[in-house]
């Protein structure tokens, strides 16, 4: 019945969906100015990748991808509970999520 | 077959919500359909027969990191449809440099459709306890560190998220 549910699906089709889901969210990132769905596009790049590694070790026989894939959740449940209080005190000082009022961090 | 018809269903449900939080003008709304791209990915997981990352990823990313995000969103009060839009020309541009990242990703991993998988395929792959042996044998260190990082971001997420004491 494994083999089943493997052998239906082709990898290269799990490659094609994460290309897709990867973009969305880099258009995403580039088209939105609210800084709160801009952090939502980044996880949704996350989770492309986090995808494609979880099809990668089925494919390879190896758990060493969903190992990482482990990891990775951990490092973005960090990094959402961080980059929101960050937003929270730019918002604070602001009173807007507007990515346009930021622009001289550049310089 | 019916494993085909779900990962149809599981990926044209993730692409379409996955657009609908670029493409919406409400934060919550926004929020409300990475939910269900979450979910579409939990599906994923389990059609991959990897239950141990699909709960995983169920508790994390539905239940922590969506409470947050709406949390945050209600905090700041944005269910209003007041957000600035960018102009015309730079949404364009935005949508093609997506879709062209998207062309090239898709040309460059083209070459990956010849390849097979190799032979017997363990059941147990995805299963808890295999994946607890790998992980509190061969990646204890790792494990551990990240343990740590939890701290450093915890300690972070309160000291710049409670108001300065005057």
């Amino acid at each position: 019945m494994n083999q089943d549910i493997i052998a239906g699906i082709p990898l290269v089709w799990y490659l094609w969906l994460s290309a897709i889901l990867f973009a969305i969210g880099v258009t995403g990132v580039l088209y939105r100015r609210n800084a709160i769905v801009i952090f939502m596009c980044v996880e949704l790049m996350l989770n492309a990748v986090n995808l494609l590694l979880v099809a990668f070790s089925r494919f390879h026989n190896d758990p060493g991808g969903q190992v990482f894939v482990f990891f990775i959740m951990a490092v973005a449940a960090a990094e959402v509970a961080v980059g929101l209080a960050i937003l929270m005190m730019v918002f604070r000082n602001t009173k807007s999520t507007d990515i346009d009022f930021l622009n001289r961090l550049k310089f | 077959m019916i494993t085909q018809y779900l990962f149809y269903f599981l990926s044209a449900l993730a692409i379409a919500s996955a657009a609908f939080v670029v493409f919406t003008r409400n934060p919550v709304y926004s929020a409300l359909a990475l939910i269900v791209t979450f979910f579409s990915i939990a599906g994923h997981y389990f059609l991959l027969d990897s239950s141990f990352l699909a709960a995983v990823h169920i508790i994390v990313y539905s239940g922590a990191i969506m409470v947050l995000f709406l949390y945050v969103i209600m905090m700041m009060n944005l269910n209003v449809d007041g957000e600035p839009v960018k102009s015309n020309l730079s949404k364009a541009g935005a949508v093609i440099s997506g879709g062209l990242l998207m062309l090239v990703l898709i040309v460059a991993l083209r070459d990956a459709e010849k390849m097979q998988i190799n032979g017997n395929i363990s059941a147990d792959l995805g299963s808890v306890e295999y994946l607890g042996r790998v992980l509190y044998g061969q990646y204890i260190l790792p494990f551990e560190v990240s343990a740590i990082l939890f701290l450093a971001g915890m300690v972070g997420a309160v000291m710049l998220g409670k108001r300065e004491i005057q």
